[in-house]
């Protein structure tokens, strides 16, 4: 009951009217920020930690607590609007948010985004409030085998993401897989594919060049190409009761808000995953569990509430190894973790002991930063509508500036952003022959985290793969990953099996 | 189409065949006791970029992909001048953000495209073109302290960091 | 719209002082920067030098020691091969400074082509030197070094050392036990220090050697145990730890925690910089930061911080040969 009282006096504490006005600026702030393709939570957090410390500790939490908030709704926004996944974590809102404003629908996809955002960050809390401690152990039992295991399970969700062209699909992910290899390898602390020696390839390619490449630049040429240059986007419209409309259909994306808050939580929580591998897992698992998997990636609902529930439910669950083991899940929570340090605290195992008023307070600035948000979310998005309602021949400049500038800004090198236009180009030629490019975009998210947990695994186990299979908790998961990957092999045997009436491909 | 699938597949192929090439710089195989080497990763899945054009060429022989099956152009006129106007209107405002910086290559490139490919009126394609390079300085040089590139026009902003900071 | 017309403004002022100061070169006036600085970062967002970095830059910000802000990127590419190309091709050194750790040291060291002569960079000042000490899990047992020599004797190469990167410090202390002690033991790279703590409280390692700041959460939670420090004193905050000169070799190793600037800086500028972070060094909240985080190493500055270089490239030359990383 101690715990309680400690949350109500920090919802009391984040109540104060000094604290809502920072709270409801911290949010627009993050919305914004985030919603801007190339800038994330991690980059709002970094730039006004240093401002933090002109103000007391209390209002400094509540201020970074709301901008990471804002920023996480924000993800979808460009996803949606744009088509361009504006973080990492929202790059599977694309694959049904992008196509249901293109329907006309942006009003419900926004909408169920945010309400999805909200409904993940509160089982997350509220998850976060009942088993904190315990969960702190689970985090430390996940070795380089069981974060393996759990990529291969990532991907596995995944395979049928690409189109009906199995051989392309290959290609995507195996391109996306090798440009993640790109830049050093830590294994060997060699240089690693650095074309013609170039610097800029040094420190790698980052996921943001690719994706911004892609759906920034060549997403854009393919709209302009296939719709002859006559492009409009129909008839968002925009009135109150459309808004109101909207928030009753979200209903029908339980199922993926369901999946994804759980789930999300269940891999945030875990250091080095984070929210992407969480988002993109509830994703494919929300589409293969549902009756109708063709509908995903045409607008399905579901489609964008298991991602945005889950990325936020792993954002905060990534708060929970930061807070209880000192280890940061993501690169957000690790500047967080510095700014913590600064302030005078320890985050460790004892930090729950020492400092319960800190951790709970902080837990309930949570829930109520969680809640603005929605409602700070709920109220920009008109504005978003109607930028939507553009010109296209205003719009698509906007949107090249928008991917130029904010590649630059997430890697601060002009030679990402030649990359990015090779990219973009070299996507929409490929895209015209019906090669997919998400799963590339997937590949070089989780393939940085993979390559190394299998090699630090193989290394422990002098090079014996049944490493992944021994272990308690890898080997479940490894013999799952396995079967779903053998899936449609099955599936596809089974058919031949059956006679079939004549008429064939 | 059809011919266009074949070529890209080619040169898929050959960019395959460079990047396990350059990935064998490091070691390719299974080191004994420690697992893979440095290049195996890049290595293997190049080799399966490799396969996977081969059977992209494979379904194109049997005309199994609906590309290898179409007879429309790949690139039409508009396409073809569509990509010229608009991917080099891109390149060229990459280009020219090294000379004239971000935000002198915003300017031009947003007149360009507003007035000469979207045909807009001259109010309302300058009050866009100045607008958005002001906002984005406002954004990320004042207020998320990401200094964008300035080109030569770099003296220019010096009264302006005085003034802000 | 009452920015835009500032901004305006602000251009046409612009004409007019650029023209101003065409009309008057060289004013005597002590030379302050006129834009915001480029502040490299040689590793990721979030590790020690990350955090070191942006505390730094708070206090700048904080105390308003510096008339332009202090815009932070980090470059981690190429164990800091990144870094120190950017910052040598700086196209304007006077607004370009770096934070350094021993990568500065062995990445030119391990890539010669990369030419790189640290020789040439600014000496801004060193602001401390990070320690290293060696820990194990608490359930391991092991209460001394002794104890920790016979247990990994023992175990050969399935004894499993857990650290930073590859040829770099951490590897370099496991090569120096290894060498001295006849051990065996197996080092694995991670790419952060945190991670690399972790593992050790998972007990997915057998141990570390990790800095204090990296490991102190788990260490106060009592999980890992420190029986050794690489310093040449004991650690005030681990008064109870032995050095490694107790144990009968003369030996040290700290992390330099430095600013450089790019090479190519101008004398007036560099004096600048020298002053701005001495004033950082002396804050309350570096002192305060130096304490808390068990860090050593003075402050250094101008000829002694290069000869301090000197002196630790040659030292790291000897131990990268040693290990055989280069020829």
């Amino acid at each position: 009951m101690e715990i309680l009282g400690h949350l109500s006096d920090g919802i009391f504490t984040a109540l104060e009217p000094l604290n809502i006005a920072l709270m409801l600026v911290g949010v627009a702030l993050g919305l914004f920020i985030g919603a801007m393709p190339g800038l994330g939570s991690v980059n709002g957090v970094a730039i006004l930690l240093p401002a933090t410390f002109l103000v007391p500790p209390t209002s400094a939490m509540i201020f970074l607590a709301a901008i990471y908030y804002g920023a996480m709704y924000g993800g979808a926004i460009s996803s949606i609007t744009l088509g361009i996944p504006g973080a990492s974590t929202a790059v599977a809102t694309t694959f049904d948010g992008r196509p249901m404003a293109l329907k006309g629908r942006a009003d419900l996809a926004l909408v169920t985004a945010a309400v999805a955002s909200f409904v993940g960050g509160t089982v997350a809390n509220v998850l976060f409030t009942a088993f904190a401690p315990p969960l702190a152990q689970v985090a430390l039992d996940f070795g380089d085998p069981e974060i393996f295991a759990l990529m291969l399970l990532a991907f596995a969700t995944f395979i049928g993401l690409g189109g009906d062209d199995i051989p392309k699909t290959l290609f995507s992910i195996c391109f996306g897989l090798v440009m993640a290899a790109v830049g050093l390898d830590i294994m060997t602390g060699e240089p690693r594919l650095v074309f013609g020696d170039i610097t800029g390839f040094m420190h790698g390619i980052n996921f943001l060049v690719l994706a911004i490449g892609v759906y920034g630049i060549g997403e854009m040429l393919w709209t302009i190409d296939s719709t002859r240059g006559e492009m409009t986007m129909t008839g968002a419209v925009l009135t109150v009761r459309g808004i109101l409309r909207a928030i009753k259909e979200t209903a029908k994306g339980w199922r993926g808000m369901t999946i994804g808050s759980f789930l999300g939580f269940f891999v945030g929580i875990l250091p080095a995953a984070g929210a992407t591998p969480g988002s993109l897992m509830s994703y494919g698992i929300t589409k293969m569990l549902d009756k109708h998997p063709e509908s995903y990636g045409k607008g399905n609902i579901n489609g964008i509430s298991a991602p945005e529930s889950a990325n936020n439910s792993a954002s905060t669950g990534a708060m929970l190894p930061m807070l209880t083991l000192g280890i940061p899940g993501s690169p957000t929570t690790a500047i967080l973790l510095g700014g913590m340090v600064i302030w005078g605290l320890q985050p460790g195992p004892l930090l729950f002991a020492n400092q319960t008023e800190f951790v709970w307070g902080l837990v309930g600035w949570f829930y109520i930063s969680n809640f603005f948000a929605l409602i700070v979310n709920l109220a920009f998005i008109p504005l978003f509508i109607w930028m939507l309602r553009m010109p296209f021949t205003v719009l698509a400049p906007m949107i090249f500036v928008l991917s130029i500038v904010g590649g630059f800004a997430a890697t601060q090198d002009m030679h990402d952003i030649w990359l990015m236009l090779l990219f973009g180009i070299g996507a929409y030629l490929l895209r015209k022959l019906d090669y997919p490019v998400a799963p590339a975009v997937l590949a070089i998210v989780l393939g940085p985290i993979a390559e190394p947990k299998l090699r630090q695994s193989l290394l422990f186990s002098s090079g014996d793969p049944m490493i992944f299979l021994e272990r308690p908790i890898a080997g479940p998961i490894t013999v799952i990953a396995i079967f779903l990957i053998l899936l449609p092999l099955f599936n596809l045997i089974w058919k031949k099996m059956k006679p079939k009436p004549a008429p064939s491909l | 189409m059809r011919r266009a699938e074949i070529i890209t597949a080619g040169l898929m192929a050959l960019l395959s065949i460079y990047l396990m090439f350059k990935s064998s710089e490091l070691e390719i195989g299974y080191v004994k006791g420690e697992g893979p080497g440095g290049g195996f990763w890049p290595f293997w899945l190049s080799a399966g970029m490799l396969i996977s054009t081969i059977w992209i060429a494979i379904n194109w022989y049997l005309r199994k992909s609906p590309p290898s099956q179409s007879t429309e152009k790949y690139l039409d006129s508009y396409g073809l001048r569509m990509l010229m106007l608009v991917g080099g209107g891109v390149t060229a405002l990459i280009a020219v953000s090294h000379i004239l910086g971000f935000y002198g290559a915003i300017l031009l490139f947003l007149i360009y495209y507003i007035r000469y490919l979207g045909r807009h009126s001259w109010p309302v394609t300058l009050s866009i073109a100045i607008t958005t390079p002001v906002v984005t300085f406002l954004f990320f040089d004042i207020a998320m302290r990401i200094v964008l590139p300035k080109g030569y026009l770099e003296p220019l902003f010096l009264p302006l960091y005085d003034f802000f900071f | 719209m009452a920015i835009s017309r500032r901004h305006i403004l602000g251009i046409a002022g612009a004409l007019g002082v650029t023209a101003m100061v065409a009309g008057l070169p060289g004013t005597a006036a002590a030379w302050e920067p006129n834009k915001p600085i480029d502040f490299i970062i040689m590793a990721g967002k979030g590790g020690g030098a990350d955090k070191m970095a942006r505390l730094m830059q708070a206090i700048i910000e904080q105390e308003k020691l510096s008339s332009k802000p202090l815009v932070p990127v980090n470059k981690s590419g190429g164990s800091g091969a990144e870094a120190l190309i950017a910052a040598k091709s700086a196209s304007d050194p006077d607004h370009t400074i770096m934070v350094t750790l021993n990568s500065f040291f062995t990445t030119p060291l391990r890539q010669p082509k990369l030419g790189i002569d640290i020789m040439e960079f600014a000496p801004v000042g060193r602001m401390a030197e990070d320690t290293f000490l060696l820990w194990v899990h608490k359930d391991s047992g092991i209460k001394t070094f002794e104890e920790f020599l016979t247990k990994a004797k023992a175990d050969g190469n399935k004894w499993v050392m857990g650290g930073t990167g590859k040829a770099q410090e951490d590897e370099l202390l496991t090569e120096f036990l290894n060498n001295n002690f006849g051990l065996k033991i197996k080092y694995v790279p991670y790419k952060g220090g945190g991670e690399v703590a972790k593992q050790l409280a998972g007990k997915q390692l057998n141990s570390t050697v990790n800095n204090p700041s990296e490991a102190l959460g788990f260490y106060e939670s009592g999980d890992v145990v420190p029986i050794l420090s690489f310093t040449a004193e004991r650690l005030p905050l681990f008064p109870n730890v032995p050095t490694m000169k107790e144990k009968g070799k003369d030996f040290a190793y700290g992390m330099q925690r430095a600013v450089v600037g790019a090479p190519g800086m101008s004398a007036d500028a560099l004096k600048y910089y020298e002053n701005l972070f001495s004033k950082v060094y002396k804050s309350a909240k570096w002192q305060a930061y130096r304490k808390k985080q068990s860090l050593f190493g003075d402050e250094l500055n101008g000829d002694p911080l290069k000869a301090y270089w000197k002196e630790q490239v040659d030292r790291h030359r000897k131990m990268l040969v040693d290990m055989g990383a280069i020829k």
